[in-house]
């Protein structure tokens, strides 16, 4: 693990300039501050110096490989079942696999995600079922009753705006006295919301058990990241807020649970709340309605697939012996099968009954609505037909 | 039994919902040690200490998304806003989020929390201190909206609005928060949500109102009996979800309906009333439908607001020209 405190030289300081007429121009620093950068794995999969312990086990970089081509794949099957008329618009999260799985690894099934609506790998990895995402990205709602982890939020789709409901989670935490944590995870475009900065703050200011992971793809649909912000990271908006951030290498999957890892232990034992900024890039449109040629060079496109996320680890698990043509082989069969049996049974669920609309407005449903229920229920009206008078 | 105010109806209500369940937290601008700037957590945070009394950062947004967060673990979150002038930042909360948690996740997570705000002008106030804007909230779908215009009522409204399971936007009148006393026992009864008020029986008109207009048309009714008029009078205290029955019934059997509301007239809340009568009760009027209401101007300061606010005798005007009519 290579911890590199000089690659984007960030220093902050905090002037006191007293009045210059006094002849007192005498200044002071009184903080200063410097954001770090986190990589494990070169882009061709070298180690650039002694992993961290939990990299030793092969067995567990299996288990991140696995998830991150199981979110590939599924992403895949979901973007062909949009092209084909049978999903509805569809956020894919092709190249930024790692961040979502390497944050969802190093929670527990007891911390709460928060996600935004390109993290598939992470709610994945938290028992969210391929089948669920299909109902919900094809226009379900029963896509968001999970299963599996019942307290995980659903995704959010205004930007940013789920950023202080992981204030309040934490804050419920630490009120319970639980070693828990609250996981919401945002993109670059979100960090310039007022929302992101208003639950950083008291996320700080309350030293809640809260992490923020912010997802900077470099692009918030046509916008590239420096339009984005003066910050020269996304990360330093931790800084303002007084609580730790550091950059890591979003394809990096080592890198990324590590820093997870380290943030959710602080958060979990009263240390207080973090900033990840996790740098990777979106390979796909913004949305299977986007086309980003629109704004975006392919040659800037093809320069970044070689440092995706898979590749590397891939070639890690070669290099040291853990992984063969085989085990590939096997995996995309496996994850393929399971992808294409969910499919099935997407396409199969019947719709939800019309009631559905209304039963889950409020605990119980009012007179007022209980009559417009009874409008949507009533069989519609048979046309006449159309006579000549 | 204690002849209180609004407020003190609120903070007794407050105390009494933080007595009986531990999962209630009151949190906001303000709240803790100076208790609230109209006095409306007063005392709490003695009472109940600052874990569940909870003095927020100056972030409108935040403080209603951090209720939903907390709402959605389990706890009944009761947020103030200190104006509904700055209750703006926190509505994408709850359009998005709050009115929209239970039924996008089919049931699995729900949002049992009340954000509380007073509102309305005739107070003097500053700039954006003034205004009503309950028909925006009116306007979304799975919130409650509440307005109390009485202690009686402002106390088992909101004890209901804390313990039922549904968000709420509680608009507190801040023109009656100390305008009269009312004699509240601390019983812990909780007033139904979803009925209007039948303060006052007529049989010649419905004047129907919410919030400090409720006072005026009181007022309207005692003038117009001394001219023989017989006048009932409806408070919608909870605008949504709206008791649309009792408003037909109450004008089926007057057949005349002045609707008076402190917002813009355009948009308004009153509009939405007039067309449940014209749909529904069109046939049992004898003469038009009138909105006594806030003109569509930007609501003015403090030296030309009396001339904005409606009135007992705008009210009262109104329901002349509807006995004229017929």
């Amino acid at each position: 693990m290579i911890y590199v405190k000089a690659r984007l030289p960030v220093q902050f300081y905090f002037l006191l300039v007293r009045d210059k007429r006094s002849g007192c121009d005498v200044a002071k620093d009184v903080a200063h501050f410097d954001i770090g950068y986190r990589q494990c794995l070169a882009p061709e999969g070298r180690p650039l110096d002694g992993l961290p312990e939990f990299a030793r086990d092969a067995e567990t970089l299996i288990g991140l490989y696995r998830a991150m081509v199981r979110t590939r794949t599924f992403d895949a099957k979901a973007v062909a079942l949009q092209r084909t008329g049978r999903l509805g618009t569809f956020a894919s999260s092709l190249g930024q696999e790692a961040v979502a799985v390497g944050v969802a690894s190093a929670m527990r099934a007891e911390d709460v995600l928060l996600p935004s609506f390109r993290e598939h790998g992470a709610q994945l990895w938290r028992g969210v079922s391929p089948l669920e995402l299909f109902l919900y990205w094809g226009g379900d709602e029963r896509g968001s009753d999970f299963a599996g982890p019942r307290q995980d939020f659903p995704v959010s789709v205004p930007v940013g705006s789920h950023a202080p409901h992981a204030a309040g989670v934490a804050l419920a935490f630490k009120l319970r006295h639980e070693r828990r944590a609250a996981v919401a995870i945002l993109g670059d475009g979100a960090t310039s919301k007022g929302d992101v900065a208003e639950a950083l703050n008291i996320a700080g200011v309350w030293q809640l058990p809260a992490l923020f992971v912010v997802t900077n793809n470099q692009w918030a649909i046509s916008v590239p990241r420096r339009r984005q912000s003066a910050a020269e990271t996304l990360a330093q908006k931790a800084i303002a807020a007084g609580i730790p951030g550091e950059q890591v290498d979003g394809n990096d999957v080592i890198a990324v649970h590590q820093a997870a890892a380290a943030a959710l232990e602080r958060a979990r034992s009263g240390g207080g709340a973090s900033l990840i900024e996790a740098v990777t890039y979106r390979l796909a449109d913004h949305t299977t309605a986007d086309d980003a040629s629109r704004y975006r060079d392919d040659a800037e496109v093809s320069r970044h697939w070689p440092e995706e996320p898979l590749i590397r680890l891939r070639a890690y698990l070669a290099e040291t012996g853990h992984w063969t043509k085989t085990d590939e082989e096997k995996l995309l069969a496996a994850t393929a099968a399971e992808i294409d049996a969910a499919t099935s049974a997407y396409l199969a669920t019947k719709p939800q009954l019309p009631e559905s609309m209304f039963d889950y407005t409020f605990e119980r449903l009012p007179a007022d609505l209980c009559d417009q229920r009874a409008q949507a229920l009533a069989p519609a009206p048979v046309a006449e037909p159309i006579t000549a008078r | 039994m204690a002849e209180i105010t609004l407020i003190q109806a609120v903070t007794l209500a407050l105390a009494r919902a933080m007595e009986e369940d531990p999962r209630v937290l009151v949190l906001g601008e303000d709240v803790g040690a100076d208790g609230g700037v109209f006095r409306a957590t007063e005392g709490l945070l003695a009472r109940f200490g600052a874990e569940r009394v909870i003095d927020t950062p100056l972030a409108e947004a935040a403080i209603a998304g951090l209720s939903i967060g907390l709402a959605a673990q389990g706890f009944r979150p009761v947020a103030e806003i200190q104006f509904t002038g700055f209750i703006y930042p926190a509505i994408d909360q709850l359009v998005n989020h709050a009115s929209r948690l239970r039924t996008r996740t089919r049931g699995r997570l729900t949002c049992p929390m009340v954000l509380r705000s007073p509102s309305g002008g005739g107070v003097h106030a500053p700039e954006h201190h003034s205004e009503s804007p309950e028909a925006m909230f009116a306007h979304i779908p799975g919130l409650r909206v509440v307005i109390p215009s009485s202690p009686r009522r402002a106390y088992g409204l909101l004890l209901a609005a804390i313990r039922g399971a549904d968000p709420v936007v509680f608009l507190e009148p801040t023109r009656l928060y100390r305008a009269f006393r009312e004699e509240v026992a601390d019983d812990g009864a909780g007033l139904p949500l979803d009925r209007c008020f039948v303060l006052r029986e007529g049989k010649d008109m419905t004047l129907i109102a919410w919030g400090a207009m409720v006072r005026e048309a009181l007022a309207a009714a005692v003038a117009l009996a001394r001219e023989g008029v017989s006048a009932e009078v409806i408070d919608v205290a909870t605008l949504k979800p709206l008791d649309a029955e009792t408003i037909i019934a109450s004008v089926g059997k007057t057949g005349r309906c002045i609707i008076a509301q402190e917002a813009p007239l355009t948009g308004g809340f009153a509009g939405e009333i007039a067309a449940r009568l014209a749909e529904r009760g069109l046939m049992t009027l004898l003469a038009p439908i009138e909105r006594v209401a806030g003109y569509d101007t930007v609501m003015p300061l403090p030296r030309l607001e009396h001339l904005y606010l409606p009135n007992a005798a705008r009210i009262a005007a109104a329901a002349r020209r509807a006995m004229a009519y017929a």
